[in-house]
């Protein structure tokens, strides 16, 4: 079979996962390619946290395939490891480390080398206008600054690709924007972005969108094609008319 | 008469204002929306209206009463659902919507009416312990329990957080049935675009309220035009529009660029002399409405 | 009232439900008795000891015999002079050396007085007071036997005979000391994590919104505690009757009374922890810190507040364990009334007033 996706950084195909009885991720079959930024969406219940559980290395599929950054899903999973971020709203920093010291810490972890680590802090403390800043702990900085550091150090070891789980809910929008900023620039030198997220209005950030409903993907395209194709304004009538649809 | 009188108040802890002069009414049976980001103030503003906070100054009449002096009074009166989940998750279903009618001195079957269209939804549920429960029906749970007295009027704590886009939907759904009850609603989000379900709003930032009204006549107050470009080489225009008309002047959405200037001179005209003067490859250039979302970055550029 | 009873009955939901805790609360007095039992009468059983007879006569010769075949000796060294004796406490070969004096049959046959040296080694400063103490319980014990009743011949030792405990079983110490701390541990601790865990989930704001009272709160939240206490203190109790063989010589009724007291005093302590405390850790830990270790260290469960330096003796009354420990140990191995623990019983209901009234006062209307 040829393989028109030569070039994605997340391959799956035929992805099941049973518990028991009850089919939890049924079928899947989608591609990510390398720097996009691709929305994952669904209801609670609808099997995103399974899927995303088995492409992140934590668990294995029941059936199908899966490549995630070149790395096979069942035998793999420590390759995979090494070579994804992972950030959520809830857990993200120590809060009672200062800035410079999650950066470290988060740095030893993926065994980065002493002179890259610095030379990539200076950067990023830099970019984020936070330099002055540095030994400051995390709880003494506002929400906004925390979400912003939280994406910087979970892109610090350029993982291939960056799950982010609901990333700027809560969040005014200005910070808001520049988080969004932050991820344009992320996929400028080759990150590849995968978002889950409950809040429309951050799917219309991303390049593709798929919404899973019961375990199966209803549908995966532009958030523009989407909006055409269900003569809707916005994402979150898409996702109603779907996800009602049952 | 007025459901909520709220005058100048202030609330600092250690140092940190949490609440600056916060002003504004509601009307007998509205559904009014207090809308902003985390740590803008909500909670402590809620906290201080329906009697659990004191305010450093300032004045506020719940019902007619002055919710200091009269807060006995006021508790039995009011509905009060937290932001977090605060049920106890280790008691049934029943067990807990027992125990909030019984404690406020009534019972399920005496207010089943105003809760029926609600609690229908879980009664199937009614023996599971409330800790098992999905998102949305700890959600239902919640707001079951806290209109079992029959409350007057009726406030919500970040209700939707956490909450999938369906459940939000059905949740809204809700709050309107129970304003058409006559109850007056008063509800917090740190969501924008869920400003629009509310019959008016408070925006909020930074413990300020920056504007108050319809959600419609916020949207039209923005003076300004939204202009989306379409182009394939977003991050260069991006940069370029920054550097000519301000950093907050564009944004990245996707495969677009929303655009926005204060100067109602740079009309969508000026914008294509840009691109020309430039020599970008643009694909095309529309005004579009804005969103509450819009405004509210607007009113929070507006000093600086 | 109907508002307290749904009240109540919450709160036993939660106990029930809540199964692990449930063996905690009574496993951990179960095993904490056995554990101190059992360990304590076990170290005093092998207990090492020398001996230097200068007499070596048949007198002698029976109270050795008396001392080791009581099962709480061993003889490990027979010393020949004084000066092998330091040699032998150093060297650990011995915690105690007994040391007969010259013609000690015909002066106790002439004078009625023989003396018996008890050196033991202090390092280890309880063991060695149980074990000079177990070692003149027996002596004393001997002679009564050989006196027939009379009061004509005794052994000298430099302190008074121990009453009301002839066989100094420690057991006997640990029970009262236990149930001090149980009770005192489990009522408090308990009652302060139910109420911070009610702030932590957020079910407290609710709770102050509702037309509760303050007091219907905290009596919703002291009666099941009570009752879990006190069934606790009768288990405490049956164990140390049953298990322990300890001697119930006074009032039960009195007893009982006393134990709810002091469980009532223990709870309300507990309110008041938890009205400072934000969350159930710092409930834990305040209760934890601030009533665990000072009970073990100053109310006289394992060291004698006799011994204690001054200080320490005056802290040691602001330890209402301190008194609850006098109270059991008067009733059960003295068998007096309450005439002779009046003045214990109120201070611990002293205790108990101040610390309700602080907690009605400190239970606040409002957040923080």
């Amino acid at each position: 079979m040829v393989d028109k996706y030569q070039n994605s950084i997340i391959k799956v195909r035929g992805l099941t996962k049973r518990f028991g009885k009850f089919t939890a991720v049924d079928n899947l079959n989608f591609d990510v390619s390398q720097s996009e930024i691709f929305g994952f969406l669904g209801a609670n219940g609808a099997g995103k946290t399974t899927a995303i559980k088995i492409l992140c290395g934590l668990s294995s599929p029941s059936e199908g395939n899966a490549e995630v950054a070149g790395f096979d899903v069942y035998k793999q999973t420590e390759n995979i490891k090494k070579n994804i971020g992972y950030m959520s709203q809830s857990f993200s920093l120590y809060e009672d480390m200062t800035i410079v010291e999650n950066i470290r810490f988060y740095g030893g972890i993926y065994g980065m080398p002493l002179t890259l680590l610095k030379e990539r802090t200076n950067h990023m403390l830099n970019r984020l206008k936070m330099t002055e800043y540095a030994n400051k702990l995390i709880k003494e900085i506002p929400l906004g600054w925390k979400q912003k550091l939280a994406f910087s150090v979970a892109t610090l070891h350029r993982p291939k690709i960056v799950f982010l789980d609901e990333p700027t809910g809560g969040v005014d929008p200005i910070t808001r924007r520049q988080f969004w900023d932050l991820i344009y620039e992320a996929i400028d030198i080759g990150i590849t972005v995968f978002v889950t997220t409950h809040y429309m209005d951050e799917a219309e950030y991303c390049h593709r969108v798929s919404i899973m409903v019961d375990g199966k993907i209803a549908a995966l395209d532009t958030p523009d094609n989407l909006k055409q194709q269900y003569n809707a304004k916005s994402m979150n009538e898409v996702f109603l008319q779907l996800a009602r649809k049952k | 008469m007025k459901a909520l009188e709220v005058s100048h108040i202030y609330k600092t802890y250690n140092d940190i204002t949490a609440l600056k002069d916060v002003s504004f009414n509601v009307a007998e049976g509205e559904l009014f929306g207090l809308i902003g980001p985390d740590g803008a103030g909500k909670t402590s503003l809620i906290r201080i209206i329906i009697t659990l906070l004191l305010a450093d100054s300032g004045e506020i009449h719940l019902l007619g009463k002055d919710v200091v002096k009269e807060y006995k009074y006021l508790r039995s009166r009011i509905g009060y659902m937290p932001g977090r989940f605060s049920l106890y998750s280790d008691l049934t279903v029943l067990e807990n919507l027992n125990f909030f009618a019984t404690v406020f001195g009534t019972s399920i079957e005496a207010n089943y009416n105003l809760i029926k269209n609600i609690y229908s939804q879980i009664e199937m549920f009614k023996d599971r312990k409330a800790g098992d429960l999905s998102g949305g029906m700890k959600q239902k749970l919640g707001l079951s329990c806290a209109l079992i007295h029959k409350p007057e009027v009726l406030f919500l704590d970040e209700p939707t957080t956490g909450v999938d886009a369906v459940s939000r939907k059905e949740f809204w759904e809700m709050l309107q049935e129970l304003k058409q009850k006559g109850i007056t609603i008063i509800v917090s989000t740190p969501y924008m675009d869920e400003a629009e379900m509310c019959d008016r709003v408070a925006l909020l930032q930074k413990g300020e309220i920056m504007s108050i009204d319809t959600p419609q006549n916020i949207i039209n107050e923005f003076s300004e035009e939204l202009i989306e470009i379409k182009t394939p080489d977003l991050y260069e225009v991006k940069e370029k529009l920054r550097l000519e008309f301000g950093k907050n002047s564009a944004f990245m959405f996707g495969q677009s660029i929303h655009f926005s200037t204060s100067s109602k001179s740079k009309s969508k005209e000026l914008l294509n002399e840009f691109f020309e003067e430039n020599n970008f490859n643009i694909e095309s250039v529309n005004i579009i409405e804005p969103n509450i979302e819009d405004c509210f970055i607007k009113l929070m550029t507006k000093d600086s | 009232m109907k508002q307290l009873l749904a009240f109540l009955r919450k709160e036993f939901l939660h106990i029930f439900r809540d199964y692990r805790t449930m063996i905690i609360l009574f496993g951990m007095p179960i095993a904490q008795l056995l554990i101190f039992g059992f360990v304590i009468s076990n170290e005093i059983r092998d207990a090492n000891i020398a001996i230097l007879d200068y007499s070596k006569d048949y007198q002698t010769q029976k109270i050795k015999e008396k001392i080791l075949s009581s099962g709480y000796f061993i003889l490990t060294v027979d010393l020949k002079a004084e000066n092998e004796i330091d040699a032998v406490l150093k060297a650990g070969k011995a915690k105690l050396v007994l040391v007969f004096e010259h013609d000690f049959a015909r002066k106790l046959e002439k004078t009625g007085k023989a003396e018996l040296q008890i050196i033991a080694d202090a390092s280890d400063p309880n063991s060695a007071e149980i074990l000079s103490n177990y070692t003149r319980a027996i002596v004393n014990n001997y002679m009564i036997g050989i006196n027939n009743g009379l009061t004509t011949k005794t052994v000298v030792f430099t302190e008074p005979r121990m009453q009301f405990n002839p066989g100094l079983k420690s057991v006997f110490m640990f029970v009262p000391g236990t149930m001090a701390l149980i009770l005192l541990l489990i009522s408090a601790m308990m009652t302060s994590i139910t109420i911070a865990r009610e702030k932590e989930m957020g079910t407290m704001e609710v709770l102050l919104i509702s037309p509760l009272r303050p007091t219907q709160i905290i009596i919703g939240k002291v009666v099941p505690y009570f009752l879990l206490s006190f069934i606790n203190a009768i288990v405490i109790l049956a164990l140390g009757f049953f298990v322990f063989g300890l001697p119930m010589r006074g009032n039960l009724l009195l007893l009982i009374s006393e134990s709810m007291l002091f469980i009532l005093m223990s709870l309300s302590l507990g309110i008041l922890i938890s009205t400072v405390s934000k969350n159930q850790q710092v409930a834990m830990f305040i209760s934890m810190f601030a009533l665990l270790l000072p009970t073990m260290l100053l109310s006289g469960f394992i060291f004698p507040i006799e011994n204690m330096p001054l200080a320490l003796q005056y802290l040691s009354y602001l330890m209402p364990p301190r008194f609850f420990i006098v109270i059991i140990k008067n009733i059960m191995l003295k068998g007096t009334g309450i005439m002779f623990v009046w003045k214990e019983t109120l201070i611990i209901l002293g205790f108990t007033i101040v610390f309700l009234i602080a907690s009605v006062r400190k239970f606040k209307q409002r957040l923080e």
